[in-house]
């Protein structure tokens, strides 16, 4: 497939890799903020490829896994009304919440669906007009104008059984966030490439000032992850700390105007609660008022709901890369992907799921990520 | 039996599960978990236990192989096929994964009430076809009809028998470091084909499934290669699946080339855009074969002349490292291990 | 997060001014997706899907500079060496 075999060649991951290994003379930490790069990661095994001075460690970017708790007993709360229909990616449908997951509500007879795009959505609200259809809104910049585009169709075109559980998340207040934390230990960031389509790159300039850190806005093959650890690396090895872009066949530096305005247009920042995290200021994002018509916390009764973190789940210092999933003592015992204690075990891009997965149940170390 | 000595207890941790959930029919760990814990520890025994796709079992004067399967897949007709030919095809290569010739079937229709005639005409036709074309006779059969409602359309529940060729003793505990592994073409064709008719993730394409009985070609490679340690057809939970049962049978390492293993560019395609691994995706038609290195020339010359077997290919090894392990060697060279997938794939968007 | 995946487009539906469309090719497998962001979209451009809508296009060219650039850097890492 075009702009996807060239960059899991092999020949290139060996150029690069070479290149990697000649410039780096210290050790060096770096975090992918993205779990999409820690799933490419630990599926090509890159850790494999790189020397043992370098230590890659996994971000928050798993909008799956820092959903609190608490929105996802609301969605299972929705779900278990006869006259909801519950859509969602299927990413969360294994997520648990307190007691349930939305897997086990279908199972119980709820009206659960899998949708590919926010836009099927509609489709579904259009031939079920007796029905509310809710969709649970997860995902980072990248998706979060794909849902506003959804709400204004749903306006213009007079659909009014939909509405959306918002848990859209930010990712320069969580970079913020985390080199605010005591004892960081990060050096380089790799910032999320799709994430950056969208909103281009503008704002990291201030972020690689303020913590003098090289910010390398990065792809998800292992060519692309390769050359965005080469290109920190070279920063890091000449005392450099500038915003740099390894994804240039995607990224721009403004990123992409429409759809920027079409997510200012209908939502605002808020401040947020990270699953396992705390409460990130403006790290989230919330439907404007003039579209609180499609704001399910507005239309539904579910302020009463509370939820309390299961003990034994160490998600947040995972999370914030201030430990790997092996040194949680849950690990492959009591938190697996069958019974997961946590979000990042269920997600298909959560650090502890990708770690089980592909260094396998013995936690065998493949790559020493 | 006194009732105290009956235990009560459902072994299935019920803090898990207090319901059946799909991922429990996803041929990943919580199937296994569920066959094991509760069925197997009710009545398993030497046969049932060895968790093979039939058993093979001592009859005077032969040995049989006796395999039952029960078809649910929705959509009924799917690009490729429908449930009828699916069924026929699956039970006809089950037992040929236990080395035998296919000979009778049982057929158990549960149909829900409204399922049109016509439909029905179609699957009744495809059922005929498949069985001519794999040689087996349906002997037996049961129909039952539900209310609407209490059914998904048709269900079709299949037993069947075959006899077991000379020579050869097939069993998924078999496998011994140095046996090579053949795959027979491409990997994901049916998973995807189903998907693509899903209602909110469909999407065009030419995928059809790969539902084919492979009894004539794996007849004429039985005659000639009687080496043959393990088979299996990679169906629910596809290929990663299979091969970890197996390793953990035989108690053996496995390593597979992840370019070796042959894919539609169709099927890649949709696999990328829902984020789903092929390794974990169900096939029909296919078939694993695992013998010794000195066979497997001959085994794919004869493999090669045949529609089903055209792509055969050797997609790995059988080692003595890390045992009960998959390891995957990736396109870009490194090495990955290949875990059982827990519940079922779903499509995802991070 | 946020799978992406490059596609060609094959055709546009420009009908509806606020919701404009593609069929857009993944290997064999066609799509609809929504391109209302993408300016200057013709058919046989490749743009990144991520839930059924285009974050952008590829810049063709910057790939084709990039991939060029790190065969070079073989060359030029080889002969250094020696």
């Amino acid at each position: 497939m075009k702009y996807i075999d060239d960059y899991r060649d092999k020949d290139l991951v060996e150029i690069i890799a070479a290149r990697i290994e000649k410039i780096t003379t210290r050790p060096w930490t770096i975090m992918e903020i993205c779990g999409g790069q820690t799933h490419s990661i630990m599926k090509y095994g890159l850790q494999e490829f790189l020397p043992e001075k370098v230590s890659l460690v996994h971000g928050p970017g798993c909008p799956v896994c820092v959903t609190p708790l608490e929105l996802i007993d609301k969605a299972i709360y929705l779900s278990s009304f006869p006259d909801v229909i519950m859509t969602s990616f299927g990413d969360m449908l294994r997520v648990p919440g307190s007691e349930s997951d939305l897997l086990r509500s279908r199972a119980r007879g709820s009206d659960v669906r899998i949708v590919y795009s926010p836009l099927d959505v509609l489709k579904i609200a259009k031939e079920n007009p007796g029905k509310k259809v809710v969709f649970f809104a997860i995902g980072f910049e990248t998706t979060a104008p794909s849902v506003a585009l959804a709400v204004k169709q749903a306006g213009k075109t007079g659909i009014d059984n939909f509405s959306i559980l918002c848990s859209h998340v930010l990712v320069p207040p969580a970079i913020r966030s985390i080199m605010s934390l005591p004892g960081v230990r990060i050096q380089g960031f790799l910032a999320a490439g799709h994430v950056c389509a969208i909103m281009g790159y503008h704002e990291y300039h201030e972020i690689a000032e303020k913590y003098r850190i090289p910010v390398v806005v990065t792809g998800f093959e292992p060519v692309d992850i390769l050359t965005g650890i080469n290109k920190t690396i070279e920063q890091l090895e000449s005392g450099n700390s500038h915003v740099d872009n390894a994804y240039g066949r995607v990224v721009t530096e403004k990123g992409n105007i429409p759809a920027q305005n079409m997510l200012m247009e209908v939502f605002e920042p808020v401040d947020r609660q990270w699953r396992g995290i705390g409460v990130i200021k403006g790290g989230g994002l919330k439907l404007r008022d003039e579209y609180a018509s499609f704001d399910a916390e507005r239309l539904f009764p579910l302020g009463n709901i509370k939820a309390e973190e299961p003990e034994g789940c160490i998600a947040g210092e995972i999370l914030q890369g201030l430990k790997k999933p092996d040194q949680c003592s849950s690990f492959g015992s009591v938190c697996t992907p069958d019974k997961p204690l946590g979000a990042p075990m269920v997600s298909s891009e959560g650090a502890c799921s990708a770690y089980y997965r592909y260094s396998g149940s013995q936690k065998k170390e493949y790559g020493r990520v | 039996m006194e009732e105290s000595d009956i235990n009560l207890v459902c072994p299935v941790p019920i803090s898990e599960y207090d319901c059946v959930v799909i991922a429990h029919g996803g041929g990943g760990r919580m199937s296994e978990q569920l066959i094991s814990k509760m069925f197997f520890s009710q009545f398993g025994n030497e046969y049932l236990n060895k968790a093979h796709d039939g058993a093979i079992i001592p009859f005077p004067g032969k040995k049989l192989a006796f395999t039952t399967d029960s078809y649910v897949v929705s959509p009924v007709f799917f690009p490729g096929g429908n449930i009828g030919e699916l069924a026929v095809n699956g039970t006809v290569n089950d037992l040929v994964c236990c080395g035998a010739r296919p000979l009778y079937i049982s057929l158990a229709f549960i149909i829900e009430e409204g399922f049109l005639m016509n439909d029905l005409w179609k699957i009744v036709l495809s059922i005929s076809g498949a069985a001519k074309k794999a040689h087996v006779r349906i002997v037996t059969g049961d129909t039952k009809v539900v209310e609407k409602g209490k059914g998904d359309k048709i269900y079709i529940n299949t037993s069947g028998v075959g006899e077991i060729f000379p020579g050869l003793m097939i069993s998924p505990d078999r496998c011994r470091p140095g046996d090579i592994i053949i795959l027979n073409g491409t990997i994901a064709d049916h998973g995807i084909s189903i998907l693509s008719k899903r209602q909110n993730l469909s999407f065009e394409s030419g995928i059809i499934s790969d539902t084919a009985s492979l009894s004539e070609m794996m007849g004429e490679v039985f005659e000639n290669c009687k080496g043959i340690h393990v088979l299996r057809d990679p169906t629910r939970g596809g290929l990663a699946s299979s091969l970890n049962e197996i390793a953990t049978s035989s108690g053996v390492g496995i390593t597979i080339y992840e370019d070796a293993i042959p894919m539609n560019e169709d099927v890649k395609g949709a696999c990328e855009l829902m984020g789903f691994d092929p390794l974990y995706v169900a096939n029909e038609g296919k078939i694993l074969i695992f013998a010794p290195e000195k066979e497997a020339g001959r085994i794919i010359d004869i493999m090669k002349r045949h529609r089903e077997g055209k792509d055969s290919v050797i997609i790995g090894k059988v080692t003595d490292e890390d045992n009960g392990i998959v390891k995957l060697k990736t396109l870009v060279g490194s090495t990955r291990i290949v875990d059982m997938i827990s519940g079922e794939q779903l499509p995802r968007i991070c | 997060m946020c799978l992406a995946v490059p596609g060609k487009v094959i055709s546009i539906d420009d009908s509806d001014p606020d919701l404009k469309m593609a069929k857009v090719q993944f290997g064999g497998v066609v799509q609809d997706i929504c391109v209302q962001w993408i300016d200057d979209l013709n058919t046989g451009d490749y743009i990144m899907a991520h839930v059924g809508v285009a974050l952008n296009k590829v810049d063709e060219e910057d790939a084709r500079i990039t991939l060029n650039a790190l065969y070079e850097m073989r060359e030029i890492d080889f002969k250094f060496e020696s």
